[in-house]
């Protein structure tokens, strides 16, 4: 796995981006998923990645953490490689990519957040017990620690999984869909993370689906429809002749939400 | 062919050494029961206790790997594993002209597991269906072996016979020097498992985000079915080839309904499988013409079938009486409500409540009745009024209707 410690960084890493992507591109059968993606992330905000139905938004998540082969590009973390910098990485997958029916508590999902600094052959004791809790508070699920998984409600499920990332205490979370058909409550919980994290200077990238929010949610746009259509501060990108673009003529998001 | 195979290994088995005078039984299910000192037959009887042995390692090391082969929704590669054995038995033994057991054995592994690489491979690189790669491979690998055992039957080897028996298993012939070949290969897999939990729980429950964390999904998986190949190998000479899966999948399914923790899932697993095999043996070898591996899994049938209908979290029959309960509960509300706004104009009586209800009176009666006997509603000169805890239990439902719509969270 990874050998080295956390505590030996990269001195420039702090002046480096948490996310650079050079000429991504990700073919799965014929058709590209991604092609020729450059995305900077800046350090300390909250990113969304927007666009419309089969426009690579989580594909482009899964091919920077490595999760499906890459046809072509690079990708560098904090200046370094996925391997040197997966420790200061964290992930939310889409709730529905697991069966919630697996026989398992909240508490012990929440603690395979750690499994990576644990090591092999090393469980989990009460020191994990602790750290897991405290992450479960965060997203206000602490009613809920020997509950088991199935149990839960959609927006419960994320909150869970919401945990989980935390207590990877990572420097750049990648969020797939977080939002997607959560209660309010679990929307608020999600928002108040993520404003937690970024007054602790950490970076979030979120793939986000709901145009109506996604201005008041984020501070930085990547409008990805398989390119990248524009990428930068929220006020730069989002204008209706950007979202034309990504959506297509037919979408009239822009007039709307630019008024 | 395999038909007339199938009746020889049932029939041809001789019964266990000491015990042809089991006295003849009257009731027709008889032959499945035991008797305790049938059960002590265990501890007396040495051929027995290798049998039993033998059957109960595989019962554990199948129920262990087997938790997770259902988790992953990879049954049927145990099935594959089981079936592709075939021919590398046969292998086994032409190249090697033996027949020691743990020779055939190793060359079992190596054809299952050869089908399991195989399999990944179809699916990595077409758009085979998972399901049809599985079935593909299974009836592949195994007509295969079943041609390279009519090749050897018909090449006057006189040691040829007995490799067949591989095909439904023939657990009566397992001496000591078996059982400690179970021993190591059952033990070197749950030795595994253990020191490789945590990483197998989190492959099982969300092999992605293992990835993500860095693990080595691709050399886990690998372990992983590596394992289930030596959980094979110690069922081959019980079970065989083609009733192997039924010792993977049914522990591992009996125990789901019993627990939702995978800890106690994987514990109760194991157990289900050591009694299946154990009582397997026990009753095959008190009986005349029963054979074991089959008597092993009909026995795993058994506990799996109980857990399906009476587990009390997941149990059928539970889920069914809730189901009615509730259906009940709500009925019974709904009809006190009823009641509740009826009362409060003052005019309860069976008549205004079949009106208001569109049913007959005499159902209304019977309606009143009910509520009367769960204490809501009493006997009036006018007619029927609430008592007290009728008033106050319509008033609770009104609240709890009021809230409702908020309480649904999520939309889905």
């Amino acid at each position: 796995m990874i050998t080295q410690p956390r505590t030996v960084q990269n001195p420039e890493s702090g002046a480096s981006s948490p996310l650079r992507v050079r000429d991504l591109t990700v073919v799965y059968r014929e058709k590209p998923a991604l092609w020729d993606v450059d995305l900077e992330v800046p350090t300390g905000q909250l990113c969304a990645i927007v666009g419309p139905n089969g426009a690579g938004k989580s594909t482009l998540i899964k091919a920077v953490l490595g999760l499906v082969p890459v046809a072509s590009g690079q990708v560098r973390f904090f200046g370094q490689s996925l391997a040197q910098a997966r420790k200061r990485i964290g992930y939310v997958p889409q709730r529905g990519s697991v069966d919630w029916d697996f026989p398992t508590s909240v508490l012990d999902v929440v603690m395979m957040g750690l499994y990576g600094q644990l090591g092999w052959f090393k469980r989990p004791g009460p020191r994990e017990r602790e750290a897991a809790l405290r992450c479960l508070e965060q997203v206000s699920m602490q009613a809920f620690t020997t509950r088991q998984i199935s149990q839960l409600s959609g927006g419960q499920q994320q909150r869970v999984f919401l945990a989980r990332a935390l207590a990877q205490d990572a420097d750049l979370y990648f969020m797939d869909e977080p939002f997607a058909g959560v209660d309010a409550v679990t929307e608020e919980a999600i928002l108040r993370v993520l404003h937690e994290l970024k007054k602790q200077g950490k970076t979030v990238v979120v793939v986000h689906h709901d145009l109506e929010t996604v201005r008041d949610y984020f501070d930085h746009l990547t409008l990805l429809n398989v390119q990248v259509i524009a990428s930068g501060p929220m006020e730069e990108v989002f204008t209706p002749e950007n979202l034309k673009r990504t959506y297509g003529e037919r979408m009239r998001w822009g007039e709307r939400h630019s008024a | 062919m395999q038909c007339t195979k199938a009746v020889r290994a049932g029939r041809a088995r001789a019964p266990a050494r000491g015990h042809e005078q089991t006295p003849r039984r009257s009731h027709p299910l008889e032959p499945f029961f035991l008797t305790m000192s049938e059960l002590l037959l265990i501890f007396t009887d040495y051929t027995l206790r290798n049998v039993a042995l033998g059957s109960a390692m595989l019962g554990v090391v199948g129920g262990v790997l087997g938790a997770f082969a259902v988790l992953r929704r990879q049954s049927l590669l145990g099935d594959v594993l089981a079936h592709a054995a075939l021919p590398g038995i046969c292998l086994a033994f032409i190249l090697t002209g033996t027949k020691a057991p743990l020779v055939l054995l190793l060359g079992g592994g190596l054809a299952g597991w050869l089908a399991a690489w195989l399999v990944l491979a179809v699916l990595r690189h077409s758009r085979l269906p998972e399901d049809s790669a599985l079935g593909v491979m299974l009836s592949s690998f195994f007509g295969f072996g079943v041609a390279l055992l009519t090749f050897i039957q018909h090449s006057n080897n006189a040691s040829q016979a007995g490799l067949d028996q591989y095909i439904f298993g023939q657990a009566a012939t397992i001496v000591a020097s078996d059982v400690r070949n179970f021993m190591v290969l059952g033990g070197v897999a749950l030795l595994v498992v253990g020191l490789f939990y945590k990483e197998f729980k989190l492959l099982s429950f969300d092999p992605a985000y293992a990835h993500s964390l860095g693990l080595p999904v691709r050399g886990l998986n690998t372990l992983l079915t590596s394992l289930m190949v030596l959980a094979v190998m110690v069922g081959l000479q019980t079970v065989g080839v083609v009733l192997m899966a039924a010792m993977l999948i049914a522990p591992a399914a009996a125990a789901r309904q019993w627990t939702n923790r995978l800890e106690a899932m994987i514990g109760l697993s194991a157990l289900f499988g050591a009694m299946a095999g154990v009582s397997g043996a026990l009753i095959s070898a008190t009986r005349e013409n029963l054979p074991t591996g089959p008597l092993v899994v009909l026995s795993m049938s058994a506990i799996l079938l109980v857990s399906l209908f009476f587990a009390p979290l997941r149990g059928l029959v539970w889920d069914w009486a809730r189901t009615r309960q509730n259906r009940r509960r709500v009925r019974l509300e709904r009809l006190l409500l009823d009641a509740h706004v009826l009362h409060a104009h003052g005019t309860l009586t069976p008549q205004t409540l079949a009106e208001r209800r569109r049913e007959p009176v005499a159902v209304a009666l019977q309606n009143l009745e009910a509520l009367r006997s769960l204490g809501w509603v009493q006997e009036h000169p006018q007619g029927f009024i609430l008592t007290p805890t009728g008033e106050q239990k319509a008033h609770e439902l009104e609240q709890a209707m009021r809230v409702l719509p908020h309480r649904v969270e999520g939309s889905s």
